[in-house]
C-alpha cells in the first residue's frame, strides 16, 4: 500500500488539486456565479495588482500631461481658431434643440411620460483589466469611497461602457457591453425596435430578440433602452454594422460600440439617475394656458366690473397694467358669469367701451379688450392641436413692442399664429 | 530509474529564489492585466501567466512543485476576472504537472524543444479551459482551431526570448 502511495504520490497530489479546484468551483456554480461570494479571494489580487497599475498610469498621464502641455504644441493655435468656429456652429445648434426640446417636454407630460435622466456622476480611470478575453472586464480606480456600487453604469462622452460588477474600497471592476455575460436593454434609433445587447464569445456586440421579419439596415443608431434598470434611457450604444439572417428567426445584428471599449482611459460612474415627469407637476400648462400667455389681449383678470356692466374705462390705465402677460406667468382666464355669481338678465345690458380704440392709441401698453370678446376668449382646441384665438393683427402689432420681450421660443409661434398671411 | 532522454546534466534540477518565486509569476499577472489597456489584442493571442508556469514547472522538475505553481497562478489569474475561480486554476495546474513530468524526460533547454513544448501546452491550456468552462460552468464557448494555432505559435515565440530571459534567474541545487 505504501510502495503504491509513494509510486503515485504526483498523480495523486495532482488529482486531489483538481479536485478541490473542481469542488470550489461547483460552489460557485451552484450560488449562481454571484461574484460575492468570491469577492474577499478576490480582493487580494486586485489588492496586490491595483497599486502597481494605479502608479504606472499615473506615471504614463504626468508624461503625457507633460509632453502634450508643455512640449508638443505644433498646430495648436489652428485647432483653436476650428474649435472656436465649431462653438459657433454649436451654439446655434443648441437654439434648435432646446426649442425641440421644450416642446418634447410639453408632449411628454401631457402623457405624463415619466424621464429618468443622469443627475450625478464620477469620472474615473482605467487601471487595468482582467488580461483575458474571456472575461470582459476593467478595473477603475475609484471604489465603494468615491460612493460608487454595484450595479452603477458606466458610460463615456461617446457611450456606454458597461456596469460596475464588484466594488472595493479604492477600485472596481466594471463588466464591459462586450462580455458573453452582459445584458444591456437597447432600441433602434429610427424604427424604435428594442433588443437585448449582449456580448459574443470573439468580444463582438451583437444585438438579439430582434424579429427577422423587421427592417434593420448598416448604420443604424442603437441606443439604450432603458428597460434593464442600469442605463437611462436614450444614452448611444453604438450602430448598426452588419445585418444577417440568424436562427429562430431572430436577425443577427452586428453592433459597433459606440466607445472604443478596447481603448479606455476616462470613463464616467452615474451615481444617481433621477426618474421625474418631463415637467414638474407645479408647472404642468395646459395648451389652452400656453395660448393665453401667447395673447397679451387676453387680460389677467377680467374687471369684475365688466360683468356688472361698470364702465372699465375710467380705470383704464389699473386694468391695463393688470393685463400685462409676462413670460413665464399665467394669465388666468375666469369666466365672470358662473351660475353662482351670475347677475339677473335683466340687469346686464350690452356694454359699450367708449373710445375703445382712442385708449388703445393712448395706452400702447395694453388695452381693454373688446367686451364681447373678453367675456367669451375664443380658444378652441381641437386634436390636441390648441389653434390660436381670433385676434385682429392690429391689435397684436400694438401690444409687440409693449410686452416685455419673452422667449425666443414662445414668443415666435404666438406671431406666427397670428401672422394674417 | 526513470528513462530519460536527456543527459545527466541536463535533467539538472533548478530552485529559484523566493523573491523571483514570487514576483515573476505577480509580474506575469500585472503585465496580462495592464497591457491590454493599450494593446487589445495581446489579451487575445498571449497568456504570460501560462508561459511562466510551462518555465518554472519545466526548470524544476518536480510534478509536484510544477502542478502547485500552475494552481496558483491560474487561481490568481481567475480572481482578475469575473468568472468563476477555478477555472484557469484547473487548467494551469494540468499543464504545470505536464510540464514537469516532461522536463524530466525531455531536453527542455534547447529553443526548438521550448517552441514546440509551448505550442502543445497551450493548446492542451486552452483545451481544459474550454472542457471546463463548457461541461462545468456553463460558459458559452467556441472552439477555434484556427485561433488556437496562432495564438500557440504567438506564445511559442515570446516563450523562447521569455524563457532565456529568465534562465538567468535559476540557481543550481
Amino acid at each position: 500500500m505504501e510502495s503504491v502511495l509513494s509510486r503515485y504520490r504526483n498523480l495523486i497530489i495532482l488529482v486531489g488539486v483538481l479536485f478541490l479546484q473542481v469542488l470550489g468551483l461547483a460552489m460557485q456554480v451552484k450560488r449562481g456565479n454571484d461574484t460575492q461570494d468570491t469577492r474577499l479571494i478576490r480582493i487580494w489580487a486586485v489588492g496586490a495588482m491595483s497599486p502597481l497599475e494605479r502608479s504606472l498610469v499615473w506615471v504614463r498621464n504626468s508624461t503625457g500631461v507633460l509632453w502634450h502641455n508643455y512640449f508638443y504644441l505644433r498646430g495648436v493655435r489652428a485647432e483653436n481658431r476650428q474649435l472656436r468656429e465649431q462653438i459657433e456652429q454649436m451654439r446655434l445648434e443648441q437654439v434648435r434643440l432646446s426649442e425641440d426640446a421644450a416642446q418634447a417636454h410639453r408632449l411628454q407630460s401631457l402623457l405624463a411620460f415619466k424621464e429618468q435622466f443622469v443627475s450625478k456622476t464620477v469620472a474615473a480611470q482605467v487601471i487595468g483589466s482582467s488580461g483575458s478575453d474571456m472575461s470582459r472586464v476593467v478595473y477603475i480606480d475609484k471604489g465603494e469611497n468615491a460612493g460608487i456600487r454595484r450595479d452603477m453604469a458606466v458610460i463615456t462622452a461617446q457611450g456606454i461602457v458597461g456596469k460596475v460588477l464588484m466594488v472595493y474600497p479604492t477600485v472596481s471592476q466594471v463588466l464591459l457591453i462586450n462580455d458573453q455575460s452582459s445584458g444591456v436593454g437597447a432600441i433602434l434609433e429610427k424604427s424604435r425596435l428594442q433588443g437585448v445587447l449582449r456580448g459574443a464569445p470573439n468580444g463582438e456586440v451583437m444585438l438579439e430578440r430582434v424579429m427577422s421579419d423587421e427592417q434593420v439596415a448598416a448604420g443604424d443608431v442603437v441606443l439604450t433602452s432603458g428597460g434593464d434598470q442600469i442605463f437611462p434611457k436614450g444614452l448611444p450604444v453604438g450602430a448598426v454594422s452588419k445585418v444577417g439572417n440568424g436562427k429562430d428567426l431572430f436577425l443577427t445584428i452586428k453592433i459597433k460600440p459606440a466607445s472604443n471599449l478596447s481603448k479606455l482611459e476616462e470613463v464616467l460612474v452615474l451615481l444617481e439617475k433621477q426618474e421625474r415627469q418631463a415637467i414638474a407637476e407645479d408647472k404642468r400648462v395646459r395648451a389652452a394656458d400656453i395660448l393665453a400667455q401667447r395673447l397679451p389681449s387676453v387680460p389677467d383678470k377680467l374687471p369684475a366690473a365688466s360683468a356688472t356692466g361698470a364702465i372699465p374705462g375710467s380705470s383704464a390705465q389699473s386694468a391695463a397694467a393688470a393685463s400685462v402677460v409676462t413670460p413665464g406667468s399665467k394669465p388666468k382666464i375666469t369666466n365672470p358669469i358662473t351660475p353662482a355669481n351670475a347677475p339677473p338678465a335683466k340687469t346686464v345690458s350690452p356694454v359699450v367701451v367708449p373710445g375703445a380704440t382712442s385708449t388703445s392709441a393712448q395706452q400702447p401698453i395694453s388695452k381693454v379688450p373688446d367686451s364681447s370678446a373678453a367675456a367669451k376668449p375664443k380658444i378652441s382646441v381641437a386634436g390636441g392641436n390648441a389653434t390660436a384665438p381670433e385676434v385682429p393683427p392690429a391689435d397684436v402689432a400694438q401690444e409687440k413692442p409693449a410686452t416685455p420681450a419673452p422667449a425666443q421660443s414662445n414668443s415666435q409661434p404666438a406671431a406666427d399664429n397670428n401672422d394674417p398671411h | 530509474m526513470p528513462i530519460t532522454y536527456t543527459s545527466g546534466e541536463q535533467v539538472e534540477v533548478y530552485r529559484f529564489s523566493i523573491p523571483v518565486t514570487i514576483f515573476v509569476p505577480l509580474l506575469s499577472l500585472f503585465v496580462q492585466a495592464f497591457v491590454p489597456l493599450r494593446f487589445p489584442w495581446f489579451a487575445v493571442y498571449f497568456d504570460l501567466p501560462l508561459l511562466v508556469t510551462i518555465f518554472f514547472a519545466m526548470a524544476r522538475r518536480s510534478p509536484i512543485a510544477g502542478l502547485l505553481t500552475g494552481a496558483f497562478i491560474g487561481l490568481a489569474q481567475d480572481m482578475l476576472g469575473h468568472n468563476p475561480i477555478g477555472i484557469y486554476g484547473i487548467s494551469k495546474t494540468v499543464v504545470g504537472y505536464g510540464a514537469s513530468s516532461l522536463g524530466v524526460k525531455l531536453d527542455v533547454e534547447n529553443a526548438g524543444a521550448r517552441f514546440l513544448i509551448t505550442i502543445g501546452f497551450y493548446l492542451v491550456h486552452s483545451a481544459v479551459y474550454f472542457t471546463v468552462a463548457r461541461a462545468l460552468v456553463n460558459m458559452s464557448q467556441s472552439w477555434s482551431w484556427s485561433h488556437g494555432i496562432w495564438a500557440g505559435l504567438a506564445n511559442a515565440v515570446l516563450g523562447t526570448f521569455l524563457y532565456f530571459a529568465l534562465d538567468r534567474f535559476k540557481q543550481r541545487t
